[in-house]
């Protein structure tokens, strides 16, 4: 067996020094100037020491130095050095490193690093191996990561001696580093990443028999789609939540663009603003959404097509929300969020909500600005 | 004792025997008791019983069970209880929501009386008296600490008795024609998982109130939000398994009445208030309490359970039949309730729990009763004060606030700063003879633990268990991996738990074990 290895040596670096992230060259240089240090060394070491006790039968692949060579003769492991890299390494030594590794056929592909690292690995193998990251970054919204990097080789090892072999969809989101720093949240989901299934290691200790999020979203779209009304319109917003309403009906479908439906058949797909206004016009219609995790914005973040003048048309009372309990768990008490830009929309869209989270089964839980 | 006394924590080992499972002892022909046959004149009379059975009902082949010597049986299951870590053996606090308190055994020996054991439930009413006046006072007395009018104790046990309330719900409303618009029940989240699963076997669609991030508990606006025209009633549980009391409760009956639906009051953590609140005064039309964990008739692996269900006067005849009453200074059994939802047990429940319950009440009686609630909440908030203190570990929710029976804490810092959770921190537990549970659903809070000391421990053994705590919290800090491995003293190590969410490896009779796992059909 193989396993891929890829570390960011600078994810976290902004962190320790109040910069809120790490990405770009500028920030890098101030962040060392600051005197960060680099940690996601350190942190992926924890990893693999914890993975040679436990199991050391699978060969690990990395790309050379810093990037993973290092840190894996360090804890005494005999690495196969796939991917050079110059230097200094950069997100493309992150994006070549990954291809090459999934070129190399490797089991599960480990990343140590935050939110960025996880969108260089997405935009370079999109959904076509099993990762899982090692938490090192700042910004740490995907649901990517194991919750300890000791807790990531338990995912592994038990994942490579999984029969079964089950994996889940993990969001891959992102901050805008620039507002952030001056203090807005302004989060992204940029698609899904394949991790093991390994519930008791990424949120606590589970149920032992609770049914998987995959089947609890199909008991969502169906609630969603057995109380459907004739001849309105329905928007399905991005996400893999509401995606499941559109496999449930066997329609076409964009995981991170906004849908239409009517009749429970397929009236325009990944529309904009403007494409929205001139389907609907003036007849009833109901908005589909699923909070983001980490921050649990349902409208503004990812769905601004769905913008405050269709809002307003629609009203609070035919906006479905829908969401696994897990999602809600992870939002740690948190209210849902609403920032489309206009003020007076997200006052009147605040208050509580009766979230689906399965069929039949709700939850009331509030939204604010 | 040969532990260190300083640090009290003991040096315990648990036995292992690495017995086999019985089908796996079978020895073809061994017998435990060897069965005479038919006596001749019997056989004489009526012939060997055999030839008169129907074709259809014989078995073609000898039932697969496994045949092993009487002696052999016998040590068989006495090591198998070495192995377990029973609530008479154990510090069982750590199983918070479901503790055992101690059970007194005379209760047993009066249980185990042939007066109890020799009835029969087709016994004519005038020969069982004695057995209905239980049933009776204990009916008044479940009333007298509930301020509702009518019990009855056919609920086999709490989820049950949630049934039960939810089958009244629904009759109530189709006697009033309102059935098929009231199809919604609204609980919270917090509450036992059973106020969700067993209202939705009757139908309904649930709905799930969240809690306020600082008060730990839902408030009245979320209600608000949640009920209407279509809400059948709501099942509260007060206090929820964080053990927050939610001083708002009378607001929540009063907004589902106006709304024209029923009150229900799931009272499983009732034993820090017994005696000192009550569900009528909270304005519930229907309770219920378990008499196999609040009132002192063993549970889980002890016993058959019992959640005796109250009901206000106007819901008497939705009661399942039959109801025992008082005639003339006679016992009788009420069959003709004119709106009964049926029956959800055989006969009148299980009679040893409620002998159990009864003998328990009346050794104490109304002051005693009280008091033992007031010691419950006393050592719960004695181990919450020391357990805040404790580096890693914390309570979620209500800071500053007293508990009432029972704290679901949380592992998260210790986590976060050392990579040793819950899971890890429960089977080093195992090691000084402990058991620790983590929680049921909703996992809402991470990392947790949930503790119920009740009123039956000392403090010295309340301080016996804060020390093993603290010692693994700081073992934690100074050598993680060390609680990682753990536990050594304790015969069960690690389970892989993979299998345990694969439907492909579960086998649940030795049957589908040989099947599914040794490739035998």
């Amino acid at each position: 067996m193989k396993v891929g290895l890829i570390i960011n040596p600078i994810a976290g670096m902004g962190g320790s020094v109040g910069l809120k992230g790490t990405d770009g060259e500028e920030i890098l240089k101030r962040a060392r100037e600051l005197g960060a240090e680099e940690s996601a060394n350190y942190r992926t070491l924890e990893t693999l020491r914890e993975l040679k006790k436990v199991d050391s039968e699978f060969t690990l692949c990395t790309p050379s130095g810093k990037m993973g060579e290092t840190a894996a003769i360090q804890c005494g492991y005999n690495p196969n050095v796939v991917y050079r890299i110059n230097k200094t390494s950069s997100c493309k030594d992150t994006m070549e490193a990954a291809k090459t590794l999934i070129q190399k056929g490797v089991d599960i592909l480990l990343f140590a690093g935050g939110d960025g690292t996880a969108r260089d690995i997405y935009s370079a193998i999109g959904d076509t191996c099993v990762v899982l990251g090692i938490p090192c970054g700042v910004k740490m919204h995907s649901g990517v990561y194991a919750s300890h990097p000791i807790t990531a080789a338990e995912i592994v090892t038990s994942y490579l001696k999984s029969e079964s072999k089950q994996i889940v969809e993990a969001e891959v989101i992102d901050l805008d580093e620039e507002a952030y720093r001056s203090d807005q949240i302004a989060t992204k989901l940029y698609g899904y990443l394949k991790i093991p299934l390994a519930p008791r290691l990424t949120q606590g200790v589970k149920s032992r028999s609770q049914a998987s999020d995959t089947n609890i979203q199909r008991a969502i779209a169906k609630h969603v789609i057995k109380y459907m009304e004739e001849d309105c319109f329905y928007l399905i917003g991005p996400g893999s939540t509401t995606r499941t309403v559109m496999n449930e009906l066997k329609l076409p479908n964009t995981l991170l663009g906004v849908d239409l439906i009517k009749n429970r058949k397929l009236i325009g797909l990944d529309l904009s603003e403007e494409g929205i206004i001139n389907l609907i016009g003036n007849s009833k219609t109901k908005v589909v959404v699923t909070p983001i995790g980490g921050q649990g914005f349902i409208f503004g973040r990812g769905n601004q097509q769905i913008s405050p003048t269709i809002l307003r048309q629609i009203g609070k009372g035919n906006i479905i929300i829908v969401a696994t309990q897990s999602k809600l768990y992870s939002l740690g008490g948190i209210p849902l969020r609403v920032d489309t830009g206009d003020i007076g929309i997200d006052n009147l869209l605040s208050g509580y909500y009766k979230i689906i989270t399965g069929l039949n089964e709700t939850v009331v839980y509030n939204a604010g600005v | 004792m040969s532990a260190d006394i300083k640090s009290k924590l003991r040096k315990f080992h648990q036995a292992k025997w690495d017995e086999q499972l019985i089908f796996e002892l079978d020895t073809p022909g061994e017998r435990g008791i060897i069965v005479g046959g038919v006596e001749d004149e019997i056989e004489k009379q009526i012939g060997n019983g055999f030839a008169n059975l129907p074709t259809g009902m014989k078995r073609k082949k000898s039932p697969a069970l496994p045949e092993v010597g009487q002696m052999r049986v016998l040590k068989h299951y006495l090591r198998l209880s070495q192995h377990t870590l029973g609530a008479d053996l154990n510090v069982d606090i750590g199983q918070g929501t479901c503790t055992v308190k101690y059970s007194p055994k005379i209760n047993e020996t009066i249980a185990r009386n042939h007066k109890a054991t020799k009835l029969h439930p087709w016994q004519d009413e005038s020969q069982v008296q004695g057995a209905l006046e239980i049933l009776y006072k204990l009916n008044e007395y479940l009333s007298e600490l509930s301020g509702l009018d009518h019990f009855t104790i056919q609920p086999p046990s709490g989820s049950a008795a949630i049934f039960t309330m939810a089958s009244i719900v629904q009759k109530y409303h189709e006697v009033r024609g309102e059935a098929d618009q009231r199809d919604e029940i609204i609980t919270t989240i917090f509450s036992h998982p059973s106020d969700y699963s067993a209202v939705a076997l009757k139908g309904y669609k649930v709905t799930m109130l969240y809690h306020d991030p600082k008060t730990g508990v839902p408030s009245a606006e979320a209600l608000r939000a949640a009920i209407s025209e279509r809400t059948a009633a709501i099942f509260i549980t007060n206090p929820e398994d964080t053990g927050i009391y939610n001083p708002e409760i009378p607001e929540f009956t009063k907004i589902a009445h106006e709304a024209g639906a029923l009150c229900c009051y799931d009272q499983a953590n009732a034993n820090g208030l017994l005696g000192i609140t009550r569900a009528k005064e909270a304005g519930f039309d229907m309770c219920f309490f378990n008499l196999h964990k609040t009132f002192s008739t063993p549970h889980g692996c002890g016993g058959p359970a019992t959640g005796a269900m109250g009901v206000t006067k106007a819901l008497k005849e939705f009661l399942p039949a039959p109801y025992v009453e008082k005639k003339k200074g006679t016992y009788t059994l009420n069959y003709n309730l004119k709106h009964s939802i049926g029956k959800v047990r055989s006969f009148y429940g299980v009679f040893p729990v409620a002998l159990k319950a009864y003998s328990w009440l009346r050794s104490l009686g109304a002051e005693g009763i009280r008091e033992a609630s007031e010691v419950a909440v006393l050592n719960n908030n004695y181990l919450l004060t020391h357990i805040k203190k404790i580096k890693g570990a914390e309570a979620p929710y209500a800071k500053g606030k007293h508990r009432i029976e029972q704290v679901r804490y949380s592992w998260e810092k210790l986590f976060k700063e050392t990579g040793v959770n819950t899971e890890d921190v429960t089977l080093r537990m195992c090691d000084f003879g402990f058991h620790l549970w983590s929680s049921h659903h909703p996992f809402i809070i991470p990392q947790p633990f949930t503790i119920e000391p009740t009123e039956s421990y000392s403090k010295a053994e309340l301080d016996e268990y804060l020390n093993a705590l603290r010692h693994i919290a700081k073992e934690a800090y100074d050598k993680p991996d060390f609680v990682k491995k753990a536990p050594y003293n304790s015969v069960v190590h690690r389970i892989n738990h993979d299998s345990f969410d694969d439907p492909k490896k579960w086998a649940i009779t030795w049957r589908l074990y040989k099947k599914k796992h040794l490739n035998q059909n």
